[in-house]
């Protein structure tokens, strides 16, 4: 597991005051500093619309996301065939009777339609009577499209909201920059001075005396004779190495910000930020059982079946659409998918997934008792999850963490006729509406020792 | 310049050629040193690859790497389900409803499992499900997980596939109906309506094959009386608890009699109920000749011999029908026995006799002297089905083994070679069959000597039925996948008949037929199916001559050994559990053994002793028992209070040594003395040399007239008297004024009037010492098992713990009179001195002790890391990482139930029990830590479950109702003796019960308050 630094470490705390202190005396520089970020060019945007027949593709977009995408994609085979180009191989005519009503057409004994019904069974299209013919006609046209080529470079600017980085716009590298260039401009300036000072110096004719070498004692010997300052000196320093090798163990087994490799790199940010799925969707044992439970692939999978590939606007500088698409082909033989067949192969592997939370196991800790009955938001404990590209423990996980929380908290009683009567009872006893987990004895031992 | 002169080194060099110079010049020694000799094996060394140099990179970098090393925190994996099965949610328990028959236990219970495997067995609640697990059931779990279970089918020893296994019997049946040679099935008890069905259907298929049922320990002579008379083989099923006056000759109906589950209907008559100064409880009278647990209930004891009972037994007879029998009974018993026929008789319908003795005769005489008084206790209608061996079938089929006219021969759920007393005649027998068969969890004594070891699954991975009374219907059902490559004797059988489906598709089909006018899943659901009892006809039979006959029976020369079998243990089928070979007999309280029980009058006469040495461990003599010309060496000896003179007992299902592991291989094994399954045997008895160390976990045996530990009182003071007489409060003296004990603080009381207050309420009346508690409560919260040797040395770690107390005097209110009586010093030591030794037939009493959550709790104040602490909800909590195992708490508690981790006990091949393989440890319960070496442990009064239940409130968003706490124990006490609930809900039956006059604290004088009440016992003598 790895180490992580002390958290409350010195240098880091001089840091900070330092960078703070330069925020403020430098702000007009350093937002000059900042990187213009270019508006990117949405992919959509830049490919010509290719109208065809008539057909609205931008309209059309809007309705086959509504109505087609559960089981069509525009490139890839899912639950029923790809669109792509649809209009170009079936007419008109028989698209919209087996768009209105697809069984009727394979009823009718149709060749075409029989051939798809063969090749897609036990899948039965739903019929669309509400599709007017203008609207197949703008979703035609969107499938028509030609495939856009992704520039990828422009999208990596094209941040997702919520993992813009939280420092103010100013960051650690600006800040040394500056430092620097201070620094630089100072020795600069005093080299010039010292250099026009000598100058004048000689053509006034005036000596520099060179200094004579001293004949006293150095400053470390004249330390070294103060004895009081020894003793005092010498007792500073061992109390400060107290103070860090005791920052040093008690930071032992706690590994905040473990971020291991997993053998699948799930995108928390992904998934919770840019599609906003909620935790529970996933972490549902979370709602009535003390884990929150790692999902199961069969989980997953309800997405996953037809979601084959990211999109375009996925990938990041970092993590390219073709890293991710690996990864989703990394699921998809775990949990036996065959992509091509859209069929489960039956062989499984289970995803070993690195633990990243690892309580002792004499600490009893209850996640139905945080997320339903007190309804402690996920983000409290394992931090802004949304912006996690890699997930990592945000808390310490330490004891004194949670009795911070226990002693600030307010019980959530409203509602709950758990607490309606030890309420009433312990508000008499304390003269307050609102109490404290640790006034419902949140503190005890035995609460989460046993 | 340099120096001229030159330096000898010796004086050899004055010699220009001297062999040594020369040798000095190129060799550091004259000598050759022998480097080979010192370092063995020249040429490997010098074949090997490593040099000095290599090794000693080798031991730098490895000790580099394991420095290392050893900075990294492990790496722990999380592996998710691929699919995961709907009902199952980590970390939720799962119940599901299933039944136990292993042909000597049955009961309808409810597994609870946490992540697919089962962890807990509770007992089915539901209506009609009467049947509560012992001690041995609730273990049962853990057999489960035994490690030394046969995994796979193996024939002649070697392993071998279902399908072999298959078609060599069905060749063997072909084979047999060719030449004409007898098929038989040989099972244990099955009270299983689906399979007797499927029975039936394989002896219409095969002409020449019969079924013989066969009980290890044998009620058969029960069977046939009641057979004779009522024309079933069956069992009655008594109701105690319409009783008034219950006369128990020789039946232990508290522990194994019968097929048990006695105890909760015994124990609602023990309760008193009723107006205030006229409550009523049964009245009990005991005629034994062991020590039991019905003895240790009974108002009234009579220690005799099993042929002074049968003598009794017909004078009871003479009184209640108003024959006159001629009995020969002797004059020290025939006031007692006469004055309990006589309540007997006057009790009428509000009485009930029951007997043990395995005598047709004396069977015959308990239908007629019940149906006599026309007893409400004994009912005829929805009778037990869970024994039905027959003594003389197994022994005509052992004779037909050895004439060799046996041709295949298929065993169920039977051990024959290890409790059959004529093991030998069996063994002998079975090599002249040509096919057997062993279904069997172990690869026990005869599955090693069958042609066929057919590797059976657990009860936990069977699907089955059980009919336990008739006119109830049981489900059984799979809690976990099959371990092993196990496969059911029934799914055999149907592939023998020629069915198709699996056995579950038979249940399946057969629903209707067992359980009419109810649908599959409400039965599998509920576990349990009353249906409407037939009731049967009244019967009769020649009841005069069988007194007649019963009365000629005389007490047999040298001893009388009345086998018995043991709470822990029963027959000795769960021999390989660790949980029960370590929990202590009720009685003796001696765990990992079994002994022969002797009177102390007995004892004295043959020089036989028990002491406790300086260890503090129980030492005892060895005794020889012979017996028609079947030795028993080497027997340890415990001296019996209670035990009647003349007879000795000895428990059945120990001594077993196949597929055990090796601490488990203790005991003897007394099934080779029991000669016609007669439980009772004439045996002779001498002392033999050496001394046995036993592992007891309890040193004294009396109380000391120390009647505040154990309060007890007579139903005629109860009645009469305030409780101030009976339930006296202690006083201590408050400046020089006698006040009451409680009323004295040192500390400052917490506010415990907010949120749950728990208390555990136990009733000293209901309680009859079975120990379930005990064993669930192992279950419940990781108990560790500890082993012989560690138990003697007192290092127990059971959280739960059954006192036993004899009685110094006939009663213990003899012991108080006698204690008050002393005057002076020397009155005082040598009256203490003769206290400490138990009455010839003394009073028993139990008492469950853990820990009594005080809430001035002597432990909290003792502890310098404060790893023990109090809670508001009156739990008394134990933090097992802070504690740094001082043990001042443990030596600080007067209750002495704090145990210590001495060592290590789970992954420690020291103490090779369940938790050191990963199959043993699925029985652990998740939601209790597993404590490490040098933490101290306690009761916690099942916080986990507590914490659960409140839980489960919260997320309900509701207010939690009584009866929903409970502790593993309370859940487990089929009695009703343990109540367990919050008495801060003043509707709850806990808080009524803390009211309740009876109710007493344990060592209320020292001031600790403790949360576990206690309830007097009344005795009705």
């Amino acid at each position: 597991m790895k180490k992580m630094g002390y958290h409350n470490s010195i240098p880091r705390k001089l840091y900070f005051s330092l960078a703070l202190i330069l925020s403020l005396s430098l702000s007009s520089f350093s937002q000059d500093a900042q990187p213009v970020v270019a508006a990117a060019p949405v992919a959509d945007a830049a490919a010509a619309p290719a109208v065809m027949q008539g057909g609205d593709p931008v309209k059309g977009k809007e309705l086959f996301n509504a109505n087609c995408a559960a089981c069509h994609k525009l490139d890839a085979k899912a639950t029923g065939p790809a669109l792509r180009g649809v209009g170009a191989k079936y007419d008109k005519q028989w698209l919209y009777k087996w768009i209105h009503n697809s069984a009727d057409l394979i009823k009718s004994g149709d060749a075409q339609a029989v051939k798809i019904y063969e090749e897609y069974k036990p899948a039965v299209m739903n019929a669309f009577p509400q599709l007017s013919e203008g609207d197949i006609d703008n979703i035609i046209a969107y499938t028509m499209e030609p495939k856009a080529v992704a520039p990828v470079a422009t999208v990596a600017d094209a941040k997702v909201p919520g993992t813009e980085p939280s420092s103010g716009g100013l960051s650690n590298n600006i800040v040394l920059g500056a430092l620097l260039l201070v620094m630089a401009i100072l020795i600069v300036m005093l080299l010039l001075v010292n250099n026009v000072l000598s100058k004048i110096a000689a053509a006034n004719g005036i000596v520099i005396p060179v200094k004579a070498p001293k004949t006293s004692q150095s400053i470390w010997k004249a330390f070294a004779k103060n004895q009081f300052l020894v003793l005092v000196s010498s007792i500073f320093m061992l109390l400060a190495g107290a103070y860090f090798i005791y920052g040093y163990l008690m930071q032992i087994g706690v590994d905040q910000d473990y971020a291991p490799v997993q053998p699948i790199h799930y995108s928390h940010r992904i998934h919770a930020g840019s599609n906003g799925i909620n935790c529970n969707y996933c972490h549902s044992s979370a709602r009535v059982s003390k884990h929150s439970g790692i999902p199961s692939l069969n989980v997953c999978m309800n997405c996953h079946k037809s979601i084959a590939e990211v999109s375009d606007t996925t990938a990041t500088e970092e993590y390219s659409k073709d890293f991710y698409d690996k990864e989703i082909a990394k699921l998809y033989k775990a949990v036996g998918w065959d992509k091509d067949a859209q069929k489960y192969t039956g062989k499984t592997e289970p995803v070993k997934w690195v633990r990243i939370h690892n309580l002792p196991s004499f600490v009893y800790f209850n996640h139905s008792q945080h997320v339903n009955v007190a309804g402690v938001e996920c983000q409290t404990c394992h931090g802004p999850v949304q912006t996690y590209e890699i997930q990592k423990q945000f808390a310490p996980l330490t004891m004194s963490w949670c009795i911070d929380c226990h002693r600030k908290t307010e019980v959530k009683m409203e509602g709950n006729e758990y607490y309606t009567k030890i309420h009433e009872q312990l508000s008499k006893k304390y003269g307050v509406e609102k109490l404290t987990a640790a006034q419902m004895g949140g503190l005890e031992c035995g609460k989460c020792h046993y | 310049m340099s120096s001229n002169k030159k330096y000898w080194k010796s004086v050899e060099e004055l010699d220009g050629n001297s062999s040594i110079v020369e040798a000095l010049r190129n060799n550091e020694f004259v000598e050759e040193i022998p480097t080979d000799e010192f370092l063995g094996n020249n040429d490997a060394l010098s074949s090997s690859s490593t040099t000095r140099r290599d090794f000693l990179k080798y031991v730098g970098f490895s000790t580099a790497a394991a420095t290392l090393a050893a900075c990294e925190g492990p790496v722990n994996l999380s592996i998710p389900y691929v699919v995961q099965p709907e009902q199952i949610i980590p970390g939720i328990a799962d119940y599901y409803a299933t039944s136990v028959f292993d042909g000597f236990d049955f009961a309808n219970l409810l597994v609870k499992t946490r992540e697919g495997r089962p962890i807990k067995i509770d007992n089915n609640k539901m209506v009609g499900a009467k049947f509560a697990a012992n001690a041995r059931i609730h273990a049962s779990i853990l057999s489960l997980y035994d490690s030394m279970r046969l995994k796979e089918p193996k024939i002649a020893g070697k392993s071998a596939s279902w399908i072999d296994v298959d078609s060599k019997i069905k060749s063997s049946l072909a084979s047999a109906k060719a030449k004409g040679g007898k098929v038989v099935l040989l099972t244990n008890t099955l009270a299983s309506p689906s399979t007797e069905k499927l029975i039936s259907e394989f002896l219409a298929k095969n002409a020449n094959a019969s079924h013989v049922i066969y009980d290890a320990v044998s009620e058969s002579e029960a069977l046939d009386a009641f057979e004779m008379v009522y024309g079933e083989r069956a069992l009655v099923d008594y109701d105690f608890s319409k009783a008034s006056v219950i006369v128990s000759v020789g039946a232990d109906f508290l522990g194994d009699w019968q097929g048990g589950s006695y105890d909760s209907s015994y124990a609602k008559g023990r309760i008193p109920q009723g107006p205030k100064g006229s409550q009523k409880i049964s009245r009990h009278f005991q005629l034994e000749a062991n020590m039991t647990l019905s003895g240790a209930a009974a108002d009234k004891r009579v220690a005799m011999s099993t042929a002074n009972q049968k003598q009794a037994l017909v004078l009871i007879y003479n009184t209640v029908v108003g024959a006159s029998v001629p009995v020969t009974l002797d004059v020290k018993y025939k006031a007692e026995v006469t004055k309990a026929a006589q309540q007997l008789k006057v009790a009428g319908s509000k009485g009930v006799l029951v007997s043990g003795i395995q005598d047709r005769n004396a069977q015959l005489l308990v239908l007629a002297i019940n149906q006599a008084l026309s007893s409400e206790s004994f009912s005829t209608v929805g009778t037990r089905q869970i024994r039905k061996g027959s003594s003389q079938k197994v022994a005509q089929l052992v004779a037909a083994m050895k004439a060799g006219s046996v041709h295949t021969l298929i065993m169920s759920g039977v051990n024959p070679v290890y409790t059959l007393p004529n093991s030998n005649d069996f063994v002998e027998g079975l090599k002249k069959v040509s096919l057997s068969a062993s279904f069997s969890l172990k690869e026990d004594e005869t599955a090693s000597l069958t042609t066929i070891a057919a590797a059976a699954p657990h009860y936990l991975e069977s699907w089955g039925d059980v009919s336990i009374t008739k006119g109830t219907y049981g489900l059984t059902q799979p809690t976990i996948r099959p371990l092993f490559n196990t496969k059911q004797f029934q799914d055999v059988l149907m592939s023998l008949n020629g069915t198709v489906g699996t056995y579950y598709n038979y249940l399946k089909a057969n629903i209707a037929s067992n359980a009419p006018g109810t649908s599959w899943n409400t039965v599998l659901h509920d576990g349990i199916f009353v249906g409407t009892i037939p009731s049967s006809s009244a019967g009769s039979a020649n009841y005069a001559a069988a007194a007649n006959e019963l009365a000629q029976s005389k007490n047999a020369a040298g001893f009388e050994l009345v086998l018995y079998t043991k709470t822990g243990l029963g027959d000795g089928q769960q021999a390989n559990n660790p949980w029960l070979q370590e929990f202590p007999d009720p009685i003796t309280r001696v765990s990992w053994d079994n002994y022969v029980t002797v009177s102390a009058a007995d004892a004295k006469k043959l020089e036989l002793s028990n002491e406790i040495v300086a260890d503090g461990g129980l030492n005892g003599s060895y005794a020889t028992i012979t017996a028609n010309g079947v030795t028993l060496e080497k027997v340890p000896v415990i001296v019996q209070p209670g035990q009647a003179i003349g007879t000795v007992g000895l428990s059945l299902g120990y001594g077993k040594k196949a597929a055990l592991k090796e601490e488990m291989q203790v005991g003897l094994n007394a099934y080779s003395l029991y000669k016609g399954f007669n439980n009772v045997q004439s045996v002779t008895l001498s002392k033999a040399d050496g001394v046995h160390e036993f592992a007891s976990v309890q040193g004294q045996k009396t109380l000391m007239g120390r009647g505040d530990i154990i309060k007890e009182t007579t139903l005629e003071i109860f009645n009469t008297k305030d409780a101030e007489v009976w339930n006296k409060q202690p006083m201590v003296s408050l400046d020089h004024k006698e006040v009451k004990a409680t009323s004295v603080d040192l500390w400052s009381s917490f506010d415990r009037s907010v949120g749950h207050h728990f208390n555990l309420s136990i009733d000293l009346n209901a309680c009859t010492g079975c120990g379930a508690c005990v064993i669930a409560c192992h279950a419940e919260n990781n108990v560790p098992v500890v082993g012989k040797e560690e138990i003697r040395r007192s290092r127990d770690m059971h959280w739960l713990r059954i006192d036993r107390y004899y009685s110094s005097e006939e009663t213990f209110a003899g012991d108080n009179e006698r204690k008050e009586n002393i005057a002076g010093l020397s009155s005082s030591l040598s009256t203490f001195n003769e206290m400490e030794t138990a009455s010839e037939n003394p009073q028993v009493s139990f008492q469950p002790v853990m820990c009594q959550h005080c809430n001035h709790a002597p432990c909290e104040t003792v502890c310098p890391v404060a790893a023990t602490s109090h809670s508001r909800q009156g739990q008394n909590h134990m933090a097992y990482n802070r504690c740094v195992g001082t043990r001042y708490c443990a030596n600080n508690c007067p209750y002495k139930v704090r145990r210590f981790n001495w060592f290590l006990y789970n992954k420690n091949s020291e103490f090779d029990f369940h938790m050191n393989d990963d199959l043993g440890r699925m029985v652990l319960n998740p939601d209790v830590s597993l404590r490490s070496r040098g933490v101290m442990e306690k009761c916690s009064m099942c916080i986990q479950s507590t914490q659960a239940t409140i839980l489960a409130a919260k997320n309900a968003g509701r207010a939690i109702v009584d009866g929903e706490f409970q502790t593993a124990c309370s859940s487990a006490c089929s009695t009703g003796a343990m109540v367990f609930g919050d008495i801060n809900d003043k509707e709850s039956q806990v808080a009524k019960l803390v009211e309740d006059e009876r109710m007493y604290h344990l060592l209320e004088h020292v001031g600790t308050k403790p949360n576990v009440i206690y309830h007097v016992k009344v005795r009705n003598t």
